[in-house]
Protein backbone atom coordinates (compact mmCIF):
# COMPACT_ATOMS: atom_id res chain seq x y z
CA UNK A 1 0.00 0.00 0.00
CA UNK A 2 1.56 3.51 -0.69
CA UNK A 3 0.70 6.64 0.98
CA UNK A 4 -1.39 8.56 -1.45
CA UNK A 5 -4.19 5.43 -1.22
CA UNK A 6 -7.28 6.43 0.60
CA UNK A 7 -6.55 2.68 2.66
CA UNK A 8 -3.90 4.40 3.88
CA UNK A 9 -3.99 5.25 7.85
CA UNK A 10 -1.22 7.24 9.26
CA UNK A 11 0.54 5.66 12.36
CA UNK A 12 4.03 5.46 13.03
CA UNK A 13 4.15 1.69 12.36
CA UNK A 14 2.61 1.61 9.01
CA UNK A 15 5.40 4.19 8.08
CA UNK A 16 8.23 1.92 9.58
CA UNK A 17 6.33 -1.61 7.89
CA UNK A 18 5.88 0.14 4.57
CA UNK A 19 8.67 1.96 4.50
CA UNK A 20 11.27 -0.79 5.48
CA UNK A 21 9.43 -3.35 3.17
CA UNK A 22 10.33 -0.09 0.30
CA UNK A 23 13.55 0.30 1.52
CA UNK A 24 14.69 -2.83 1.14
CA UNK A 25 12.79 -3.26 -2.39
CA UNK A 26 14.64 -0.04 -4.33
CA UNK A 27 17.78 -1.30 -2.79
CA UNK A 28 17.33 -4.46 -4.55
CA UNK A 29 16.04 -2.69 -7.56
CA UNK A 30 19.28 -0.69 -7.82
CA UNK A 31 21.39 -2.92 -7.13
CA UNK A 32 20.23 -5.04 -10.05
CA UNK A 33 19.94 -1.82 -12.67
CA UNK A 34 23.56 -1.19 -11.72
CA UNK A 35 24.92 -4.58 -12.40
CA UNK A 36 22.80 -4.51 -15.75
CA UNK A 37 24.06 -1.10 -16.78
CA UNK A 38 27.66 -1.77 -15.77
CA UNK A 39 27.71 -4.85 -17.44
CA UNK A 40 25.99 -3.77 -20.34
CA UNK A 41 28.81 -0.79 -20.93
CA UNK A 42 31.58 -3.36 -19.88
CA UNK A 43 29.95 -4.83 -22.93
CA UNK A 44 30.06 -2.02 -25.27
CA UNK A 45 33.92 -1.05 -24.50
CA UNK A 46 35.00 -4.57 -25.30
CA UNK A 47 33.09 -4.32 -28.51
CA UNK A 48 34.55 -0.83 -29.30
CA UNK A 49 38.08 -2.03 -28.04
CA UNK A 50 37.48 -5.23 -30.21
CA UNK A 51 36.82 -3.01 -33.26
CA UNK A 52 39.40 -0.74 -32.74
CA UNK A 53 41.92 -3.44 -33.02
CA UNK A 54 40.98 -4.31 -36.19
CA UNK B 1 36.18 -38.90 -21.01
CA UNK B 2 36.67 -38.94 -25.29
CA UNK B 3 33.45 -36.54 -26.87
CA UNK B 4 31.85 -39.70 -28.19
CA UNK B 5 30.99 -41.60 -24.77
CA UNK B 6 30.55 -37.67 -23.39
CA UNK B 7 26.68 -37.17 -23.01
CA UNK B 8 24.88 -34.86 -25.63
CA UNK B 9 24.35 -32.26 -23.15
CA UNK B 10 27.87 -31.94 -21.73
CA UNK B 11 28.50 -28.65 -23.66
CA UNK B 12 26.12 -27.28 -20.76
CA UNK B 13 28.29 -28.81 -17.65
CA UNK B 14 30.60 -26.66 -15.80
CA UNK B 15 34.40 -26.90 -17.24
CA UNK B 16 36.60 -29.85 -16.31
CA UNK B 17 33.79 -31.78 -14.40
CA UNK B 18 31.72 -35.17 -15.30
CA UNK B 19 28.05 -35.71 -15.04
CA UNK B 20 25.92 -38.89 -15.47
CA UNK B 21 24.38 -39.88 -18.75
CA UNK B 22 21.53 -38.02 -19.45
CA UNK B 23 19.00 -40.92 -20.04
CA UNK B 24 20.33 -41.28 -15.90
CA UNK B 25 19.46 -38.15 -15.24
CA UNK B 26 16.11 -38.16 -17.19
CA UNK B 27 15.40 -41.58 -15.58
CA UNK B 28 16.02 -40.14 -12.03
CA UNK B 29 13.70 -36.33 -12.62
CA UNK B 30 11.20 -38.94 -13.67
CA UNK B 31 11.66 -41.18 -10.52
CA UNK B 32 11.43 -37.65 -8.32
CA UNK B 33 8.37 -36.68 -10.67
CA UNK B 34 6.24 -39.70 -8.79
CA UNK B 35 5.68 -38.48 -5.62
CA UNK B 36 5.82 -34.63 -6.72
CA UNK B 37 2.37 -35.36 -9.05
CA UNK B 38 0.82 -37.05 -6.00
CA UNK B 39 0.96 -33.63 -3.83
CA UNK B 40 -0.08 -31.87 -7.30
CA UNK B 41 -3.17 -33.52 -6.83
CA UNK B 42 -2.98 -33.20 -3.27
CA UNK B 43 -2.59 -29.35 -3.63
CA UNK B 44 -5.63 -29.05 -6.28
CA UNK B 45 -7.84 -30.98 -4.01
CA UNK B 46 -6.98 -27.90 -1.42
CA UNK B 47 -7.35 -25.31 -3.85
CA UNK B 48 -10.55 -27.38 -5.42
CA UNK B 49 -12.14 -28.25 -2.76
CA UNK B 50 -11.43 -25.98 -0.49
CA UNK B 51 -9.02 -27.14 3.37
CA UNK B 52 -12.14 -29.41 4.87
CA UNK B 53 -10.14 -31.91 2.45
CA UNK B 54 -7.35 -31.80 5.47
CA UNK B 55 -7.60 -32.28 9.43
CA UNK B 56 -6.96 -28.42 10.33
CA UNK B 57 -10.18 -26.99 12.44
CA UNK B 58 -10.75 -24.22 14.77
CA UNK B 59 -9.02 -25.78 17.22
CA UNK B 60 -5.67 -26.60 14.77
CA UNK B 61 -5.59 -23.60 12.23
CA UNK B 62 -1.93 -24.15 12.15
CA UNK B 63 -1.12 -27.80 11.34
CA UNK B 64 1.76 -29.76 9.59
CA UNK B 65 1.86 -26.77 7.04
CA UNK B 66 2.70 -23.99 9.07
CA UNK B 67 5.26 -26.00 11.47
CA UNK B 68 6.96 -27.68 7.92
CA UNK B 69 7.31 -23.76 7.31
CA UNK B 70 8.60 -22.81 10.32
CA UNK B 71 11.33 -25.78 9.91
CA UNK B 72 12.02 -25.23 6.61
CA UNK B 73 12.57 -21.63 6.93
CA UNK B 74 14.87 -22.45 10.05
CA UNK B 75 17.07 -25.39 7.73
CA UNK B 76 17.43 -23.03 4.71
CA UNK B 77 19.02 -20.15 7.47
CA UNK B 78 21.81 -21.62 6.05
CA UNK B 79 21.83 -19.59 3.17
CA UNK B 80 21.96 -16.27 4.89
CA UNK B 81 24.12 -17.27 8.12
CA UNK B 82 26.84 -18.69 5.05
CA UNK B 83 26.65 -15.73 2.88
CA UNK B 84 27.28 -13.32 6.38
CA UNK B 85 30.17 -15.33 7.48
CA UNK B 86 31.80 -15.55 3.81
CA UNK B 87 31.01 -11.77 2.87
CA UNK B 88 30.51 -9.75 6.25
CA UNK B 89 33.14 -11.94 8.62
CA UNK B 90 34.86 -12.57 5.64
CA UNK B 91 35.71 -16.22 6.24
CA UNK B 92 37.16 -17.13 2.65
CA UNK B 93 37.36 -20.87 2.74
CA UNK B 94 33.16 -20.96 2.74
CA UNK B 95 33.22 -19.38 -0.67
CA UNK B 96 33.43 -23.03 -1.83
CA UNK B 97 29.88 -23.85 -0.22
CA UNK B 98 28.38 -20.71 -0.27
CA UNK B 99 26.66 -21.33 -3.55
CA UNK B 100 25.05 -24.42 -2.42
CA UNK B 101 24.02 -23.04 0.51
CA UNK B 102 22.16 -20.54 -1.88
CA UNK B 103 21.17 -23.05 -3.75
CA UNK B 104 19.09 -24.94 -0.86
CA UNK B 105 18.40 -21.27 0.70
CA UNK B 106 16.45 -21.06 -2.19
CA UNK B 107 14.76 -24.09 -2.48
CA UNK B 108 14.06 -23.58 1.67
CA UNK B 109 11.87 -20.12 0.79
CA UNK B 110 10.72 -21.33 -2.40
CA UNK B 111 9.15 -24.67 -0.87
CA UNK B 112 7.97 -22.29 2.38
CA UNK B 113 6.33 -19.72 0.37
CA UNK B 114 4.70 -22.86 -2.23
CA UNK B 115 2.74 -24.20 1.41
CA UNK B 116 1.84 -21.02 2.28
CA UNK B 117 -0.09 -20.40 -1.14
CA UNK B 118 -1.76 -23.97 -0.31
CA UNK B 119 -1.94 -23.71 2.76
CA UNK B 120 -3.87 -19.73 2.64
CA UNK B 121 -6.51 -22.02 0.29
CA UNK B 122 -7.19 -18.88 -1.88
CA UNK B 123 -3.41 -17.85 -3.34
CA UNK B 124 -4.61 -15.19 -5.84
CA UNK B 125 -5.96 -13.50 -3.36
CA UNK B 126 -2.18 -13.32 -1.64
CA UNK B 127 -1.07 -10.12 -2.27
CA UNK B 128 -3.62 -8.79 0.33
CA UNK B 129 -1.15 -9.06 2.97
CA UNK B 130 0.75 -6.73 1.54
CA UNK B 131 -2.06 -4.02 0.83
CA UNK B 132 -3.98 -4.50 3.41
CA UNK B 133 -1.35 -4.99 5.55
CA UNK B 134 -2.01 -5.94 9.49
CA UNK B 135 0.83 -3.67 11.04
CA UNK B 136 0.35 -4.80 14.59
CA UNK B 137 1.20 -8.05 13.54
CA UNK B 138 4.19 -10.19 13.57
CA UNK B 139 3.11 -12.29 10.76
CA UNK B 140 3.27 -9.49 8.41
CA UNK B 141 6.66 -8.82 8.85
CA UNK B 142 7.17 -12.16 8.44
CA UNK B 143 5.62 -12.04 5.01
CA UNK B 144 6.98 -9.38 3.84
CA UNK B 145 10.43 -10.19 5.29
CA UNK B 146 10.19 -13.91 3.64
CA UNK B 147 8.99 -12.65 0.15
CA UNK B 148 12.01 -10.02 0.16
CA UNK B 149 14.10 -12.56 1.30
CA UNK B 150 13.31 -15.00 -1.64
CA UNK B 151 14.08 -12.23 -3.58
CA UNK B 152 16.89 -11.30 -2.38
CA UNK B 153 18.16 -15.20 -2.65
CA UNK B 154 17.30 -15.33 -6.56
CA UNK B 155 19.46 -12.43 -6.57
CA UNK B 156 22.44 -14.39 -5.26
CA UNK B 157 21.13 -17.62 -7.43
CA UNK B 158 21.16 -15.44 -10.55
CA UNK B 159 25.38 -15.23 -10.94
CA UNK B 160 25.36 -19.13 -10.73
CA UNK B 161 22.73 -19.25 -13.43
CA UNK B 162 24.54 -17.03 -15.54
CA UNK B 163 28.15 -18.76 -15.30
CA UNK B 164 26.72 -22.00 -17.01
CA UNK B 165 29.43 -22.52 -19.38
CA UNK B 166 27.15 -21.36 -22.64
CA UNK B 167 25.61 -18.32 -21.36
CA UNK B 168 28.98 -16.98 -19.97
CA UNK B 169 30.64 -17.00 -23.43
CA UNK B 170 27.55 -13.72 -23.93
CA UNK B 171 29.54 -10.75 -22.86
CA UNK B 172 26.32 -9.13 -20.86
CA UNK B 173 25.80 -11.95 -19.01
CA UNK B 174 29.47 -12.70 -18.29
CA UNK B 175 29.68 -8.79 -16.88
CA UNK B 176 26.53 -9.11 -15.34
CA UNK B 177 27.24 -12.21 -13.30
CA UNK B 178 30.56 -10.48 -12.33
CA UNK B 179 29.17 -7.15 -10.90
CA UNK B 180 26.69 -9.11 -9.06
CA UNK B 181 29.42 -11.01 -7.51
CA UNK B 182 30.79 -7.50 -6.41
CA UNK B 183 27.73 -6.25 -5.07
CA UNK B 184 27.28 -9.38 -2.93
CA UNK B 185 28.47 -8.00 0.54
CA UNK B 186 25.10 -5.04 0.17
CA UNK B 187 22.96 -8.24 -1.11
CA UNK B 188 24.06 -10.57 1.73
CA UNK B 189 23.80 -7.52 4.08
CA UNK B 190 20.37 -7.26 3.26
CA UNK B 191 19.71 -11.08 3.33
CA UNK B 192 21.01 -10.73 6.88
CA UNK B 193 18.44 -7.77 7.97
CA UNK B 194 15.48 -9.52 6.47
CA UNK B 195 16.59 -12.75 7.82
CA UNK B 196 16.80 -11.18 11.30
CA UNK B 197 13.72 -10.16 11.55
CA UNK B 198 11.75 -12.97 9.75
CA UNK B 199 13.69 -15.77 11.64
CA UNK B 200 12.48 -13.75 14.66
CA UNK B 201 9.19 -12.92 14.60
CA UNK B 202 8.30 -16.52 13.74
CA UNK B 203 9.30 -16.84 16.84
CA UNK B 204 7.31 -13.83 18.02
CA UNK B 205 3.99 -15.51 16.82
CA UNK B 206 4.09 -18.08 19.49
CA UNK B 207 5.52 -15.35 22.53
CA UNK B 208 3.05 -13.24 22.25
CA UNK B 209 -0.22 -15.10 23.02
CA UNK B 210 -0.47 -14.26 26.24
CA UNK B 211 -3.60 -16.31 26.44
CA UNK B 212 -1.72 -19.18 26.04
CA UNK B 213 0.64 -20.08 28.94
CA UNK B 214 2.26 -23.03 27.38
CA UNK B 215 3.80 -20.84 24.49
CA UNK B 216 4.09 -16.58 26.49
CA UNK B 217 6.76 -15.64 27.08
CA UNK B 218 8.06 -11.78 28.79
CA UNK B 219 11.03 -10.18 26.45
CA UNK B 220 12.60 -7.33 25.55
CA UNK B 221 10.64 -4.24 23.98
CA UNK B 222 7.99 -5.67 21.63
CA UNK B 223 10.42 -8.72 21.70
CA UNK B 224 9.55 -11.87 23.72
CA UNK B 225 12.26 -14.19 24.35
CA UNK B 226 11.59 -16.61 21.62
CA UNK B 227 11.98 -13.80 18.75
CA UNK B 228 16.30 -14.38 19.56
CA UNK B 229 15.57 -18.31 20.79
CA UNK B 230 14.37 -18.64 17.37
CA UNK B 231 16.87 -16.93 15.73
CA UNK B 232 19.67 -18.27 17.60
CA UNK B 233 18.01 -22.01 16.82
CA UNK B 234 18.27 -21.23 12.81
CA UNK B 235 21.75 -20.05 12.76
CA UNK B 236 23.07 -23.11 14.87
CA UNK B 237 20.81 -26.14 12.51
CA UNK B 238 21.14 -24.48 9.74
CA UNK B 239 24.71 -24.76 8.28
CA UNK B 240 24.28 -28.32 9.49
CA UNK B 241 21.45 -28.90 7.17
CA UNK B 242 23.91 -27.22 4.51
CA UNK B 243 26.59 -29.96 5.88
CA UNK B 244 23.87 -32.79 5.14
CA UNK B 245 22.56 -31.67 1.82
CA UNK B 246 26.27 -31.49 0.66
CA UNK B 247 26.89 -35.11 1.79
CA UNK B 248 23.30 -36.39 0.08
CA UNK B 249 24.70 -34.66 -2.86
CA UNK B 250 28.60 -35.96 -2.51
CA UNK B 251 26.65 -39.68 -2.09
CA UNK B 252 24.53 -39.42 -5.16
CA UNK B 253 27.03 -37.83 -7.24
CA UNK B 254 29.23 -40.70 -5.61
CA UNK B 255 32.63 -38.03 -5.31
CA UNK B 256 33.86 -35.20 -3.31
CA UNK B 257 32.46 -32.03 -3.54
CA UNK B 258 33.97 -29.85 -0.75
CA UNK B 259 37.21 -30.50 0.76
CA UNK B 260 36.78 -31.40 4.99
CA UNK B 261 37.69 -28.17 6.22
CA UNK B 262 35.01 -26.39 4.76
CA UNK B 263 32.76 -28.81 6.15
CA UNK B 264 34.53 -28.58 9.80
CA UNK B 265 34.50 -24.79 9.90
CA UNK B 266 30.82 -24.86 9.67
CA UNK B 267 30.18 -27.26 11.90
CA UNK B 268 32.35 -25.95 14.46
CA UNK B 269 30.47 -22.61 14.48
CA UNK B 270 27.12 -25.14 14.19
CA UNK B 271 28.05 -26.63 17.29
CA UNK B 272 28.91 -23.34 19.47
CA UNK B 273 26.09 -21.72 18.32
CA UNK B 274 23.90 -24.49 19.46
CA UNK B 275 25.29 -24.33 22.96
CA UNK B 276 24.35 -21.09 23.13
CA UNK B 277 21.32 -21.85 22.19
CA UNK B 278 20.73 -24.73 24.52
CA UNK B 279 21.80 -22.80 27.59
CA UNK B 280 19.39 -20.13 26.51
CA UNK B 281 16.70 -22.05 25.96
CA UNK B 282 17.58 -23.67 29.21
CA UNK B 283 17.38 -21.10 31.35
CA UNK B 284 14.11 -19.67 29.16
CA UNK B 285 12.67 -23.17 29.99
CA UNK B 286 13.66 -22.82 33.80
CA UNK B 287 11.88 -19.05 34.03
CA UNK B 288 8.92 -20.32 32.37
CA UNK B 289 8.33 -23.33 34.34
CA UNK B 290 8.55 -21.10 38.05
CA UNK B 291 6.48 -18.07 36.20
CA UNK B 292 3.66 -20.19 35.12
CA UNK B 293 3.56 -22.01 38.03
CA UNK B 294 2.71 -18.69 39.42
CA UNK B 295 -0.32 -17.95 37.53
CA UNK B 296 -1.79 -21.37 38.08
CA UNK B 297 -0.50 -23.11 35.10
CA UNK B 298 2.15 -25.90 36.51
CA UNK B 299 3.99 -27.86 34.19
CA UNK B 300 2.74 -31.06 34.48
CA UNK B 301 -0.78 -29.62 32.98
CA UNK B 302 1.48 -28.98 29.74
CA UNK B 303 2.41 -32.34 29.31
CA UNK B 304 -1.13 -34.17 31.01
CA UNK B 305 -1.94 -35.40 27.15
CA UNK B 306 -0.40 -38.08 25.14
CA UNK B 307 1.17 -37.74 22.42
CA UNK B 308 2.75 -34.61 23.93
CA UNK B 309 4.07 -35.78 27.17
CA UNK B 310 7.50 -35.40 29.12
CA UNK B 311 9.36 -37.31 26.28
CA UNK B 312 8.88 -33.98 24.33
CA UNK B 313 10.74 -31.86 26.54
CA UNK B 314 13.44 -34.47 27.07
CA UNK B 315 13.62 -35.40 23.29
CA UNK B 316 13.72 -31.86 22.32
CA UNK B 317 16.62 -30.47 24.55
CA UNK B 318 18.49 -33.86 25.12
CA UNK B 319 18.50 -35.82 22.58
CA UNK B 320 17.73 -33.64 19.71
CA UNK B 321 20.15 -30.99 21.41
CA UNK B 322 23.07 -31.79 23.77
CA UNK B 323 24.15 -35.03 21.95
CA UNK B 324 24.35 -33.05 18.37
CA UNK B 325 25.93 -30.02 20.34
CA UNK B 326 29.07 -32.83 22.01
CA UNK B 327 29.27 -34.01 18.72
CA UNK B 328 29.42 -30.87 16.88
CA UNK B 329 31.52 -29.57 19.69
CA UNK B 330 34.20 -32.21 19.92
CA UNK B 331 37.03 -32.22 17.19
CA UNK B 332 37.57 -35.79 16.83
CA UNK B 333 33.65 -36.17 16.35
CA UNK B 334 33.71 -33.64 13.42
CA UNK B 335 35.99 -35.70 11.70
CA UNK B 336 34.26 -39.09 11.47
CA UNK B 337 31.77 -38.01 8.47
CA UNK B 338 29.19 -40.41 9.88
CA UNK B 339 29.12 -39.48 13.48
CA UNK B 340 29.24 -35.86 11.99
CA UNK B 341 26.23 -36.60 9.62
CA UNK B 342 23.92 -37.76 12.80
CA UNK B 343 25.05 -34.97 14.78
CA UNK B 344 23.31 -33.04 11.54
CA UNK B 345 20.69 -35.15 11.50
CA UNK B 346 19.77 -34.71 15.22
CA UNK B 347 20.21 -30.89 14.87
CA UNK B 348 17.44 -30.66 11.80
CA UNK B 349 15.28 -32.94 13.98
CA UNK B 350 15.51 -31.31 16.84
CA UNK B 351 14.53 -28.00 15.05
CA UNK B 352 11.97 -29.30 13.53
CA UNK B 353 10.64 -30.66 16.83
CA UNK B 354 10.80 -26.96 18.59
CA UNK B 355 8.57 -25.57 15.23
CA UNK B 356 5.90 -28.32 15.75
CA UNK B 357 5.83 -27.81 19.87
CA UNK B 358 5.73 -23.98 19.30
CA UNK B 359 2.99 -24.44 16.59
CA UNK B 360 1.21 -27.31 17.15
CA UNK B 361 1.60 -28.56 20.91
CA UNK B 362 0.70 -24.60 21.85
CA UNK B 363 -2.71 -24.73 20.17
CA UNK B 364 -3.00 -28.20 21.55
CA UNK B 365 -2.75 -27.64 25.63
CA UNK B 366 -6.40 -26.94 26.63
CA UNK B 367 -5.88 -23.33 28.83
CA UNK B 368 -9.76 -23.25 29.95
CA UNK B 369 -11.03 -25.81 32.96
CA UNK B 370 -14.15 -26.52 30.61
CA UNK B 371 -11.35 -26.86 27.55
CA UNK B 372 -10.95 -30.48 26.38
CA UNK B 373 -7.79 -32.12 24.71
CA UNK B 374 -7.65 -32.65 20.96
CA UNK B 375 -5.78 -34.80 19.07
CA UNK B 376 -4.46 -33.61 15.63
CA UNK B 377 -2.84 -35.82 13.07
CA UNK B 378 -2.35 -34.55 9.80
CA UNK B 379 -3.92 -36.56 6.80
CA UNK B 380 -2.10 -37.95 3.20
CA UNK B 381 -3.38 -34.13 1.42
CA UNK B 382 -1.39 -32.30 4.30
CA UNK B 383 1.49 -34.88 3.33
CA UNK B 384 1.62 -34.69 0.00
CA UNK B 385 0.83 -31.14 -0.78
CA UNK B 386 4.11 -30.62 1.72
CA UNK B 387 6.35 -32.88 1.02
CA UNK B 388 5.72 -31.60 -3.04
CA UNK B 389 8.00 -29.09 -2.78
CA UNK B 390 10.63 -31.47 -1.05
CA UNK B 391 10.64 -33.37 -4.65
CA UNK B 392 10.31 -29.90 -6.20
CA UNK B 393 13.43 -29.18 -4.66
CA UNK B 394 14.94 -31.98 -5.35
CA UNK B 395 14.92 -31.48 -9.04
CA UNK B 396 16.17 -27.72 -8.54
CA UNK B 397 19.50 -29.29 -7.13
CA UNK B 398 19.45 -31.68 -9.70
CA UNK B 399 19.49 -29.21 -12.40
CA UNK B 400 21.54 -26.82 -10.54
CA UNK B 401 24.29 -29.33 -9.99
CA UNK B 402 24.31 -30.98 -13.67
CA UNK B 403 24.14 -27.67 -15.09
CA UNK B 404 25.71 -24.87 -12.57
CA UNK B 405 28.88 -24.39 -11.20
CA UNK B 406 28.10 -24.71 -7.57
CA UNK B 407 31.25 -26.58 -6.20
CA UNK B 408 34.38 -24.79 -6.90
CA UNK B 409 36.76 -27.52 -5.58
CA UNK B 410 34.99 -30.17 -7.57
CA UNK B 411 37.45 -30.29 -9.89
CA UNK B 412 40.41 -30.29 -7.97
CA UNK B 413 38.90 -33.18 -5.68
CA UNK B 414 38.30 -35.53 -9.03
CA UNK B 415 41.00 -34.96 -11.34
CA UNK B 416 40.30 -36.82 -14.25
Amino acid sequence: MFPFAFEWVPEATRYVFMGSLYAVLITLIIILHYCAIRAFLDMICKKDDHNSHH
Amino acid sequence: MNSASAPFDSALFPEGVKRCKFKWFLFWVAVVHGPLMVGVIAMLMCWGLALNVTYLNNNYPFGLWIAADLGIIALGAGAFFTGFLRYIVNIDELKNIVNYAVVIGVVCYAAAQGILGVDIGQPLRGWFIFWHANVHSMLTEVAFCITCYFSVLCIEYLPLILENRQLNKLGFFHGMAHHLHGAMPTIAAVGVFLSFFHQGSLGGVPGVLYGRPFAYREGFLVWPWTFFLFILSAIACGPCFTILCTWITEKCAGKRLVKRNVIDILAKISGRLLVLYLVLKTLDTVYWVVIAEKVGAPLSSFYANQPFGYWVLITELGILGVIPAIILLNAKARQNENILIIACILNCSGIFMNRWIMTVQALAVPVMSFDKFISYRPNWIEYASTLMFVWLGVVVIMLSYRYLPIFPQEKELNPS
